[in-house]
């Protein structure tokens, strides 16, 4: 078995891939360098990103699966599931084999695989576009704390940004510790000096004074657009799993 | 400001407007232009959910319950013993604009009471839509309720603004309303629906030969219709339906089970159950027309003027047309798998993609996602045949055994203690 290591970019994958092809391996596996690898009788090649090697890849793959087709199936390394790669690579090779798209050939347990996990993080990237809650700081910045299943914040960012381009924003991830920040002008990657997850209670970013008062107004208008007569938790849970109350006003 | 006074008006006034169904903001295109707030792409998006389980996606408000009317059916009728409150207009466009900052809604809902007269009612929503758009170049999402009885040039006006306009039928016969809302009649409720989807028809025609002719309600017009509080048949209700759909071209129809707010002989007693169940059945009904491409006769009519609460329509009609089945997955064509039970949209759409690709099977049909609890006594596959040997009451009844309905409490008549 050979482990090709890449350094979790798109780019680096694709050099992975086409290294693959390349050395002609077949037993065969792709890794993100910030995991644990086996030690024993494997064989580990660290890859080089090499921006000509994936842009041929692109190419050749943009080809076959369409530009959409392709970017989904790259979508799904934002899964940061430990072994996507392999059912990626999978599909690739079946791409490549068949010369046509095979996205919509869901007998292939691949693609199979792939939907769904593509579905889950379409999921979770409608579902921060609705969960996020900005809170207003005395500096006029609009913030907002999240953290989501998948790594969603590059899916996310162009929404906020059209949608929110008179005012200041920060969307920040704590469970990967990093952020997007938006000034007006450009969104930017952002790293918090502190480790905003440990120190959240510490984290004091101060208040405009009416950011607590539109709160308990959201607080009531969400109690008092509820009907009591038709209570169903069941539903209710199913569409706002338990997981995210922490950070949405009206649950918290 | 004086937050606890608004926080009152809040709390009367989106208790008030809650009985109105639609929490759609979807099917409109703003784009955000220059560097201001607010932009939508079409897609709708739910920002939370009341433990009803219903959707929040607008701030959706009355601008005020004082009403001069007195519908039996209302909260907000003019007998109704109830604190009233008013909203000025600032103070609406004030919330939504913070609301949607903070990325609480996607846009407003508003609604009112007919204070004065319809014209000055109508007046003012106007006037919250256009502070928002003109002063304010907000491109959230605005849906408008039109007040009946309102003036042409009004109407008009709220097209420019708001993305969707709604006029409510309220209930679904013309003997219904008689009985209900004496104060208002069948004609003038309809004529604001013509007026709109007027307007809708001079834009298209316009946006033709201009392609920047001012948006005109660009996601179109609906309805919402009260049902269980007068004794009408399903079939009165698609029969409504159906004709606004296809009189004024309306994007949707509501249906509003009756929560029995007041105690009055004409309606049903305080205490009986919101008809959820029937609600579901209706809806699940109107999906059969919007996507399914069934015809409204096919699902009701004289025979069949009620649906069948125990099961859904869809289902309801294979056991009825039994004749139609099985159907084989790998050679129907797309309509007729849309209509075997268990298989949605997507399914349908799943399945002819996928058959290109293999012959497909029972297992693979399973692997893909396709539910099967339904569907399988109504299919042909690779290495699978449902064999009809029985008859359409005796399957209903296996069908039954096998599944478990989330309303299935509703069914018992008893009082469960728990």
């Amino acid at each position: 078995m050979t482990y090709l290591i890449y350094d979790t970019t798109i780019e680096g994958f694709l050099t992975a891939v086409f290294e693959v092809y390349e050395l002609k391996l077949d037993k065969v596996a792709i890794r993100k360098n910030n995991l644990e690898m086996p030690q024993l009788f494997a064989e580990i090649i660290e890859v080089r990103t090499n921006f000509d090697k994936a842009k041929r890849v692109s190419e050749k793959l943009t080809s076959i699966l369409n530009k959409n087709g392709f970017q989904s199936l790259l979508k799904t390394l934002l899964s940061e599931l430990e072994s996507i790669e392999d059912d990626i690579l999978k599909v690739i090779r079946y791409a490549l084999e068949c010369k046509k798209n095979i996205l919509s050939d869901f007998g292939h347990p691949a693609v199979l695989e792939i939907k769904q996990v593509l579905k889950k993080i379409n999921r979770e990237r409608h579902r921060m576009n609705a969960f996020v809650r900005f809170k207003l700081a005395n500096d006029g910045t609009y913030y907002a704390f999240i953290e989501p299943d998948f790594d969603v914040l590059p899916l996310i960012s162009n929404h906020f940004k059209s949608r929110y381009a008179d005012q200041n924003w920060l969307i920040y991830d704590l469970k990967r510790n990093r952020g997007i920040y938006y000034n007006q002008e450009k969104v930017e990657f952002v790293i918090l000096e502190v480790n905003a997850k440990e120190q959240n209670q510490k984290l004091t970013i101060n208040l405009d004074p009416s950011e607590i008062e539109f709160q308990k107004l959201w607080k009531s208008y969400f109690k008092s657009t509820n009907i009591s007569s038709r209570k169903n938790m069941k539903l209710h849970l199913q569409h706002v799993p338990k997981r995210y109350w922490k950070y949405l006003i009206e649950k918290s | 400001m004086n937050w606890d006074r608004i926080n009152e008006k809040l709390s009367i006034l989106a208790d008030a407007a809650k009985y109105d169904v639609s929490c759609s903001s979807s099917g409109s295109k703003r784009t955000n232009k220059g560097k201001n707030l607010g932009d939508s792409s079409g897609v709708g998006i739910c920002h939370s959910y009341t433990e009803d389980g219903r959707c929040v996606s607008l701030l959706k408000i009355l601008l005020t319950n004082y009403c001069i009317y007195d519908c039996l059916y209302c909260v907000s009728r003019k007998s109704n013993d109830i604190k009233r409150a008013a909203f000025k207009v600032e103070e609406v466009v004030d919330l939504t604009l913070n609301f949607y900052r903070r990325n609480y809604i996607e846009g407003l809902f508003l609604s009112s009471g007919i204070f004065k007269n319809p014209d000055y009612t109508m007046e003012r929503l106007v006037l919250v839509a256009k502070k928002l758009r003109l002063d304010y170049k907000f491109n959230g999402y605005i849906h408008l309720k039109t007040i009946p009885g309102a003036s042409d040039e009004l109407m008009y006006e709220a097209g420019l603004y708001a993305d969707r306009l709604s006029v409510n039928i309220e209930l679904p016969t013309k003997s219904g309303l008689k009985l209900l809302a004496p104060d208002k009649d069948h004609k003038t409720m309809l004529a604001p629906m013509n007026t709109i989807q007027q307007g809708i028809q001079i834009y298209k025609e316009e946006k033709k030969l201009i392609k920047s002719s001012p948006k005109f309600t660009p996601a179109g017009q609906s309805s919402q219709m009260i049902i269980g509080a007068t004794n009408e048949s399903d079939l009165d209700i698609v029969k409504t339906s159906t004709f606004l759909y296809k009189k004024y071209n309306l994007k949707r129809v509501y249906y509003s089970g009756y929560v029995p707010v007041l105690s009055d002989n004409k309606l049903p007693t305080l205490g009986t159950p919101v008809p959820m169940v029937r609600e579901n059945r209706l809806y699940q009904t109107d999906w059969l027309f919007r996507f399914y491409k069934f015809k409204p006769q096919e699902i009701v009519n004289e025979f069949y003027p009620n649906l069948d609460l125990e099961i859904d329509p869809k289902l309801s009609w294979a056991l009825r047309n039994m004749d139609y089945f099985p159907v084989d997955i790998n050679t129907a064509d797309y309509h007729m798998i849309l209509r075997i039970p268990g298989v949605g949209v997507r399914s349908a759409q799943k399945i002819i993609a996928a058959r290109k690709h293999a012959y497909l099977s029972y297992e693979q049909l399973k692997k893909i996602g396709i539910a099967l609890n339904r569907a399988k006594y109504f299919i042909i596959c690779k290495n699978y045949y449902f064999t009809k040997d029985f008859d359409h009451n005796r399957l209903k009844s296996e069908i039954l055994h096998f599944s478990t309905s989330k309303y299935k409490k509703n069914f018992s008549n008893q009082l469960s203690l728990f």
